[in-house]
């Protein structure tokens, strides 16, 4: 491939544009979200991919790639794109396969003088309830018509089988349940992916970490507090996605696109993964529609978990999730596209915002946030490696730039493969306990591709991202405990 | 028939080149190849059950998309991985058994689970030997 390094103009210490005469076809200039350093750690395929991005028709302002970016396909991991929704496309290489991965973040009312004494038999617990790992089955094997209200409702349909605390939907981005979801858009063979996994974590970079809240990590006091953070505090995060059923709905739909794209829309793509539809059209609207079906079914899978993570803190300590205050803090999608509002030249304008590995970060006072945190900014949660820690960060008004949109994890440096060849799943499993994280994986090639060393420094990114202003510090969460599929 | 991964390519990911004297050994290379992501050791899939499929595509590349993405969906929706592959292609069409057993996480050792295959730089070309295709694969 032949490729040219582009030249970058500094915007400021955190902001470097490519501009449109760097590539044939750009519609707009392209900008990254980085100091110099998290920049120069970059491979290239990502200013490749960030400026294929910036041809695609009806792209508003900037093509952005955050912090973490990272090459992915057609749109880098970290990149986010703003289309108008009248001349604009919709693209599931701008959502990616795991649509409506996801962030989760529950607090408890345990130190770690408690949970310490009881961590080896806490996750093995969760290790047993959770099912995790290629061929890790649901505890639920739903009927096509149960599976009908997942992908239409969401999490809501959970709360109606008893998987969870009726507040559990005022602290999920959307309340866990999206509108314009038509199951009637979604193939057979997506739904029998997606029949065994509700309830499961899945393989790959996802995971379920028990946290410490360290005193030393809390940035933001008072903000701390009121979303219900203390000095010393066990907390319980998780990412995972849509799973299978996901994973079919972006493979059913690029196929469609890479039909109609140029011969009915005549619409030229610089990569096959950058298939497209006019976000009007039949084959757009239909795809928003499977898209929001698999976004409702990642907000149901994560509320079906964290019913087990209440019902085994539960079991473990004796005492019920109620007691143990087990309330979530916030669920958060970093693998979608949404229609929204932002100014464009001074005016309102509807878009339709992809963010691929990318997370919303609504400033306050925005009706996506939930009335319970409006008035403090979105709660973001950011994943780190599984050695280093994780973030919660607010929303600021200064995101506007960028949709609202922050990072959502570390980014990969390292391949799979040379991290496999680096690190030993068993070694680092021994390593991290010597370091107080005890580990359960069901895979220790799995595991050896996870390690800290193969992600950029989770501080580095979210250094990047909150002097950028797109977001901003509230507390650091230090894994104690993890579990691996 | 073979295949090999190579690195360097899609970091976050997995990328393989399959070749094949023919048409049907380029596809058992590519679904070995696929099966090989997720389970390290394919001599420990034993031959309990065939499934037997018909699909199409409207070209060769297309129709080994659609049939590594077929391997897929027994994965998810059956728990199935597949060791034995016995395909007949006619044209952009194929009939194949597939034959393997459920998965087992005491029995196969697991890497990661395969989530689609992509079309970033994906690419289907006779060769002199024969076929060669070069795929990555979204984990």
């Amino acid at each position: 491939m032949d490729f040219k390094k582009p030249q970058f103009t500094k915007i400021s210490d955190y902001i470097w544009e490519i501009s449109k005469d760097y590539k044939q076809g750009m519609r707009v200039p392209a900008r990254i979200i980085a100091s110099k350093r998290v920049l120069d750690q970059m491979d290239d395929h990502v200013y490749d991919q960030i400026t294929n991005v910036a041809t695609l028709p009806g792209i508003v302002n900037y093509a952005y790639c955050m912090p973490d970016g990272h090459s992915g396909y057609g749109f880098p991991i970290g990149g986010v794109a703003a289309m108008d929704t009248e001349e604009g496309v919709i693209s599931p290489g701008g959502i990616g396969f795991d649509i409506n991965c996801g962030m989760r973040l529950i607090r408890t009312n345990l130190t770690i003088d408690e949970v310490r004494p009881k961590l080896h038999e806490l996750v093995d617990t969760l290790f047993r309830r959770i099912p995790a790992g290629v061929g890790g089955k649901s505890r639920m094997r739903l009927s096509s018509q149960e599976f009908k209200q997942v992908m239409e409702r969401g999490s809501r349909w959970c709360i109606e089988k008893g998987l969870g605390w009726e507040e559990d939907l005022e602290r999920t981005e959307m309340k866990g349940s999206v509108e314009s979801a038509d199951s009637s858009k979604v193939s057979e063979k997506a739904i029998k992916r997606g029949l065994g996994q509700v309830g499961t974590l899945g393989s790959g970079n996802h995971y379920l970490e028990i946290q410490h809240v360290k005193e030393e990590n809390i940035e933001d006091s008072e903000l701390a507090k009121k979303w219900g953070l203390f000095p010393d505090q066990v907390v319980v995060m998780f990412h995972c996605g849509s799973r299978g059923f996901g994973h079919q709905v972006a493979s059913d739909y690029l196929n469609l696109f890479l039909d109609v794209m140029q011969s009915k829309y005549g619409i030229k793509i610089l990569d096959r993964e950058l298939a497209c539809a006019p976000f009007r059209s039949k084959e757009g609207q239909d795809y928003f529609s499977a898209m929001n079906c698999a976004v409702n079914m990642g907000f149901a899978n994560r509320q079906a978990i964290l019913h087990e993570v209440r019902e085994g803190f539960a079991g473990v300590f004796g005492k019920s999730a109620e007691d143990l205050e087990m309330h979530q803090i916030y669920d958060i999608c970093h693998n979608r596209a949404s229609v929204e509002k932002h100014k464009v030249g001074g005016e309102m304008k509807e878009l339709i915002v992809h963010r691929k590995g990318a997370t919303a970060a609504f400033g306050p006072g925005r009706e996506e946030i939930p009335e319970l945190y409006r008035n403090d900014g979105q709660p973001i949660l950011i994943g780190g490696s599984m050695e280093t820690g994780s973030w919660l960060l607010a929303g600021v008004d200064s995101a506007a730039d960028t949709w609202f949109t922050t990072a959502h994890g570390s980014g990969r440096v390292m391949s799979r493969a040379q991290a496999k060849r680096t690190y030993r799943g068993e070694e680092l499993q021994k390593n991290m306990e010597k370091k107080g994280i005890y580990i359960k994986a069901v895979s220790f090639k799995g595991l050896a591709e996870e390690a800290g060393g193969a992600y950029k420094k989770i501080d580095e990114v979210i250094d990047s991202a909150t002097s950028a202003g797109v977001s901003r510090k509230v507390a650091k969460l230090v894994p104690i405990g993890n579990i691996k599929g | 028939m073979s295949y090999r991964f190579i690195d360097g390519v899609a970091i976050a990911d997995v990328t393989f080149e399959a070749t094949g004297s023919t048409l049907e050994e380029l596809f058992e290379s590519a679904a070995k190849a696929v099966t090989n992501s997720m389970v390290d050791d394919l001599g420990t899939i034993e031959e309990k059950t065939t499934r037997k499929i018909s699909l199409s595509g409207k070209d060769q590349e297309r129709l080994l998309h659609n049939f590594m993405q077929e391997l897929l969906f027994y994965k998810d929706a059956e728990g199935l991985v597949f060791s034995k592959y016995t395909i007949k292609i006619t044209g952009n069409s194929l009939e194949a058994d597939l034959v393997g057993e459920e998965l087992d996480q005491e029995k196969h050792e697991w890497i990661t689970d395969v989530k689609a295959v992509s079309w970033h730089m994906y690419k289907v070309e006779k060769t002199e030997e024969g076929w060669k295709a070069f795929v990555i694969l979204d984990v």
